[in-house]
């Protein structure tokens, strides 16, 4: 187990080096920042200046290991647009909203799915899994950041109900999380719609009718254990994804997170502040893939380690 | 067991049992004109290829017919009460308490992510609801440890894929005798094992049923089992029963081709060959509009009744029923051999 852990943590490493490596190389290869940085009269000589104090016209094999040796330290450089700022103080403070965004629409997207497919399979009704599925496809047919305006529109412009922009309290969730948790939502019920239909066929559910079992208590106690462990994996994936930030979201809700803040470094060539974001949502990937590998065991006693 | 109920009352009576399937506009018959009775005690074997309705039949006696599939006619009396269009509650209360079932696969009819212990375990509370968990483990203990497992107490904490196909399968049996049923089902509950292993199963299928006095009906393909177990045997064809009787007189004097066959293929074929008769069953959807084993008959002959009507179940003189126009010219064939 230990063994196993210490190899999944090293992979975990190596994967980091490759993200901070491929943010680097892309990064430099998209060009020198200081044109965007000083007005649009500058001549080339200024920008050439300004490239070289910020150190951009030193070899690039010199910049990597500068970039390595500073990423060990802690040290992830400052960014070029707001000198006074750590790079990663940038993306630190934007984490809070990031991340209790995204934990709170996963976790309301996939209960609900849950809840939706137990109900589903319990009742038996075809007209319950035609309206999920149907309501699903409207909202998947419909892009994150439409619906959001929608949202708004309807909620907080027409019933002035909710806010619409920003962070201003706990109500400024409601409607972020409802576009993301709509989504999430319409992923899961039809995964574990089809799991369940698949596991309800199963010797093992037969049996457990015949020993005098309820609908109700095989469809949560015996069938949904076993639907849950194929989605797993996506549901991993999807979560660090959205712990990445939601770059479409944060922009239509004004939301304060590192989505946003990713998409102007990179619009503005922060490389600082692009490779410090890239390396934390790396490490969140990690942590929650590492997290899955690590739930599998326990759910699944026939893949536990001897 | 209840004295009152005297030996020629049965416990089971299945008449006209029809099953169906609603593909489209299309109604296809898979079980028809299905009409047994189980008495207390007695073991019922039921054989015929795979595909000839034996498994359906018996699942739908418990209730438990996959959803695409209805019964379409007939009726089914379990201890006096009809079973079909009975409330899901009532059903409930019957299996696993009035009915054990012991299914096929016992490497798929646990669940893999659940302990051995709580699932056997459970068949014991749902029926007993103010049973102790304790109780309720002691009772499967000594269950398990009638049919063979040994150090039940130990290795029910294992799960499904700790243990052994017949072990589990021993486990699979403990679970359908966990309330003592009257009638206990075991669909081919050896055909998943190894050979070494079945014999063994079977033996503690066979102790544990009769120090329970519960009833059986014993589904399989494999004939030297019926003999060795069954009172009286059921022979089904493409849905229907073909022939019907004690087991030595069907052995000793089979009224239906199809049964001769099988049974010549069970002495002249030995253990690895598989019954040589030729052709296969005909698909539910085209059946011959005659006898559905015309096709495959020897005793067929091309003679015209065998191919445009029906047999029905009819009694023989040896004692036994069969559905097959010319019963009588094979138990002439039988006695003259």
């Amino acid at each position: 187990m230990i063994r196993y852990l210490v190899r999944r943590l090293l992979q975990g490493v190596l994967t980091l080096f490759c993200v901070v490596t491929i943010a680097f190389v892309l990064g430099r290869a998209s060009g020198k920042p200081a044109a965007l940085l000083l007005t649009e009269g500058a001549t080339a000589q200024q920008i050439d200046e300004l490239n070289g104090r910020l150190g951009f016209n030193r070899p690039l094999g010199e910049q990597y290991l500068d970039y390595l040796g500073g990423l060990l330290r802690g040290d992830f450089g400052v960014s070029y647009r707001n000198p006074s700022a750590p790079a990663i103080t940038l993306i630190a403070e934007r984490l809070p909203a990031t991340i209790s965004l995204a934990l709170i629409s996963f976790a309301i997207g996939l209960t609900v799915a849950i809840g939706a497919a137990i109900l589903i399979h319990i009742t038996g009704s075809t007209r319950l899994r035609a309206t999920f599925v149907w309501g699903g496809s409207l909202r998947q047919a419909m892009p994150d950041f439409f619906f959001g305006v929608v949202l708004v529109l309807i909620l907080s412009v027409g019933l002035h109900a909710l806010p619409s922009l920003g962070f201003t309290g706990p109500l400024s969730y409601v409607l972020p999380v409802i576009t993301i948790a709509t989504g999430q939502f319409v992923l899961y019920v039809r995964l574990l719609d089809s799991a369940l239909s698949e596991q309800s066929t199963q010797d093992y559910v037969v049996t457990a009718y015949a020993r005098g079992k309820s609908q109700a208590a095989v469809v949560v106690g015996e069938m949904l254990p076993n639907a849950l462990l194929p989605i797993l994996t996506m549901a991993g994936m999807n979560l660090a994804g959205l712990l990445g930030g939601t770059v479409i979201v944060e922009t239509v809700f004004a939301w304060p997170g590192v989505g946003q803040v990713l998409m102007q470094a990179v619009s503005t060539r922060d490389f600082a502040v692009v490779q410090a974001g890239l390396l934390v949502v790396a490490i969140m990937f990690v942590v929650v893939n590492l997290a899955v590998d690590l739930l599998y065991p326990v759910l699944d006693p026939r893949v536990r380690l001897a | 067991m209840n004295d009152s109920i005297r030996a020629d009352v049965p416990l089971l009576s299945v008449r006209d049992l029809r099953i169906v399937s609603d593909s489209g506009d299309e109604q296809i018959v898979l079980v028809d004109g299905v009409s047994f009775d189980v008495f207390p005690g007695e073991t019922l074997c039921i054989v015929g290829e795979s595909g000839s309705g034996k498994s359906l039949t018996v699942l739908a006696v418990m209730g438990l017919l996959p959803p695409a599939l209805r019964i379409g006619g007939g009726s089914i009396l379990f201890q006096g009460r009809e079973m079909i269009g009975l409330p899901e509650r009532e059903l409930r209360s019957i299996r696993g308490r009035g009915i054990g079932m012991v299914f096929q696969d016992p490497m798929t009819s646990l669940n893999p992510l659940r302990r051995i212990g709580p699932q056997l375990t459970e068949a014991v509370r749902l029926h007993n609801p103010r049973a102790s968990r304790k109780d309720a483990s002691a009772r499967i203990q000594d269950l398990l440890q009638q049919v063979g497992v040994t150090q039940p107490e130990r290795s029910t904490r294992a799960y499904p894929h700790e243990w052994s196909g017949g072990m589990r399968q021993r486990a699979m049996i403990a679970m359908a005798m966990a309330n003592d049923p009257d009638l206990l089902i075991a669909d081919e509950p050896t055909t998943a094992l190894d050979v070494t292993i079945q014999a063994q199963v079977m033996q503690s299928l066979a102790r544990v049923r009769a120090a329970h006095d519960s009833a059986m009906i014993l589904i399989t393909h494999n004939l030297g089992l019926a003999v060795e177990n069954a009172s009286r045997i059921i022979v089904m064809y493409s849905g229907r029963i073909v022939e019907f009787g004690d087991v030595a007189t069907v052995f000793e004097q089979p009224t239906h081709p199809y049964t001769r066959a099988l049974l010549a293929s069970l002495v002249t074929g030995g253990r690895e060959r598989i019954p040589a008769i030729p052709g296969n069953p005909p698909s539910p959807r085209n059946r011959p509009q005659g006898c559905a084993f015309a096709p495959r008959c020897a005793l067929h002959a091309g003679r015209d009744v065998c191919t445009q009507k029906r047999p029905e179940l009819r009694p023989t003189v040896s004692g036994s029923l069969s559905a097959c126009h010319f019963a009588e010219e094979l138990l002439m064939v039988g006695t003259a051999s």
